[in-house]
């Protein structure tokens, strides 16, 4: 066989033991969903808008100090998955989440449950920065105060000065903490944004492409700040951004059509994944 | 995915730039083996002219190595591959190294037809170099086709075949040394051949890397030193 019949002939090799393109109603999400210690469980979670089911029948663990990565294409319900899990979507009037999310054992949608406390302990950060109208200072203080969680001036001044340090923001704010905080640049807002999220001690923090209106270099100092939180916080974060899922998660967990297609380790996820729809979105092909 | 395709990209440029690398390897793929089976030539038919040409056209190999190399690091540049497509874009660097070297031995092989040409005299030995040769170029048209049709079992067939020449290189520097020692005048001129026989041998070794590179791309799978 001389080059051009090689370079032209047939490619017909099986790769490996790829799932097949159909998402079959019984559809089990492939790869390694669960965990031995989980911080965060998720079972045969199903949510609805109305009559439309945004998503499917999903099972899924959360790691304590894990990042775990939720990506797809738009539409695919990673957003309204991520939500549910402070019950942020209680605030849409037609949404309707099914099945269990518990955290460290305890059911999340128990009816006795306090959803303020829930979102103190389960903190969300957004894709637009969304300070209050309020000094720098009042932004992180004002969940420590309405939580009770300082009982002096001093103890406040401490709580902000750490979360802002754990934002990587103090040295850049310290000397102006009673200026606005809406005068901040749009990823030094963002990180003011997650100052306010850590100021509360969560213990998971969600992200929802905290990522995807900042510049590269802000963008860069928020990953290097995922990579740290970690230390203290389980997150879970939703990105557009398949190059930041893979420099940033220790798992990613890919979404198609409301449905949990396949979790793994993101090394595995970037260089071999095992369905072909997430090889699919990955490579930027129409699957 | 049921075959391995590098079409069906939102960017259709991506597709043909991943195509690209694709033929460009195979066709230099195929200049290399053409120069070593004009060099294998070249040695038992004495002719110097055609060993000559090999030894210039070494030049055109090595080009295209750092051509395609610098291909493939503008698509991680510009494109970020992922999954099967990162695995191709690595494997088609490693694999061009190899070609490279293969490039190499054919044209060392080159030189030493030069020699023995030059000295005339007996053709002993040149019948390990047939036998070894016509192995080699079985083995590396093997690995090439293989990786034609992104053929995972092909390949793996094709890295058995180097144990076989393994074991008849082996048998070919015996008997070079009985040559040696029956005739001592010889040795200069069957050390020309032992250097050519151990040339073939690593083309074998460099024919089996390319089929592991095969097995990554496909499988995702690493079987490099693996006993």
């Amino acid at each position: 066989m001389n080059a051009i019949d090689r370079a032209s002939s047939v490619m017909g090799a099986k790769s490996g033991t790829k799932q097949n393109l159909d998402v079959a109603d019984n559809q089990v999400t492939v790869g390694s969903c669960f965990t031995d210690a989980p911080k965060m469980t998720m079972r045969n979670v199903n949510v609805y808008y109305d009559d439309k089911q945004a998503i499917q029948n999903v099972s899924v663990d959360i790691a304590k100090n894990e990042v775990i990565a939720m990506i797809g294409p738009s539409g695919c319900g990673k957003s309204t998955f991520l939500r549910s899990l402070n019950r942020m979507n209680d605030t849409v009037e037609s949404c309707r989440v099914e099945g269990e999310i518990c955290m460290d054992g305890e059911n999340l949608y128990a009816p006795k449950l306090d959803v303020v406390e829930l979102r103190a302990r389960v903190g969300m950060v957004f894709q637009k920065p969304n300070p209050f109208p309020k000094s720098i200072y009042d932004n992180v203080a004002y969940g420590p105060k309405i939580h009770g969680l300082a009982d002096t001036r001093v103890d406040l001044d401490e709580i902000v000065e750490n979360s802002l340090r754990k934002a990587s923001l103090w040295e850049e704010v310290k000397e102006r903490l009673h200026q606005s905080g809406t005068g901040l640049s749009g990823g030094q807002q963002q990180r003011l944004c997650i100052a306010r999220a850590i100021a509360v001690s969560p213990e998971v923090i969600l992200m929802d492409e905290p990522c995807s209106a900042l510049d590269p270099i802000a963008t860069a100092k928020i990953e290097e700040l995922i990579e740290e939180l970690s230390q203290n916080f389980t997150i879970a974060i939703v990105t557009h951004s398949m190059q930041q899922a893979a420099r940033v998660s220790h798992r990613t967990a890919y979404f198609h059509l409301g449905r949990l297609i396949e979790v793994n380790p993101t090394e595995q996820v970037f260089t071999m994944p095992e369905h072909e729809l997430t090889e699919a979105y990955i490579t930027g092909r129409f699957g | 995915m049921d075959k391995m395709t590098f079409e069906n990209h939102y960017m259709k440029q991506f597709d043909e730039e991943l195509e690209e690398i694709r033929t460009r390897l195979m066709e230099m793929g195929g200049k290399v083996e053409q120069q070593l089976q004009n060099a294998i030539r070249a040695i038992g038919e004495a002719d110097s002219q055609l060993a000559e040409e090999v030894i210039k056209e070494e030049q055109l190999v090595d080009n295209m190595e750092v051509d395609i190399d610098e291909a493939c690091i503008l698509i991680i540049a510009r494109r970020q591959p992922a999954a099967s497509d990162l695995r191709l874009v690595m494997m088609v660097t490693k694999a061009v190294n190899d070609l490279e070297r293969i490039g190499d031995e054919a044209k060392k092989i080159a030189n030493h037809a030069l020699i023995l040409a030059g000295e005339g005299g007996t053709s002993k030995g040149y019948t390990e170099v047939r036998h070894l040769g016509q192995s080699v170029m079985s083995m590396l048209s093997n690995a090439l086709d293989a990786f034609a049709r992104f053929d995972v079992d092909a390949a793996m067939r094709t890295i058995e075949e180097d144990k076989q020449i393994d074991q008849e290189y082996k048998t070919a520097l015996r008997e070079l040394a009985t040559y040696m020692m029956e005739d001592p005048r010889s040795i200069s001129r069957v050390i020309n051949i032992l250097w050519v026989v151990r040339s073939l041998e690593r083309i074998g070794d460099h024919a089996k890397n390319l089929c592991e590179q095969i097995v990554f791309v496909v499988n995702g799978k690493d079987i490099r030193h693996q006993k």
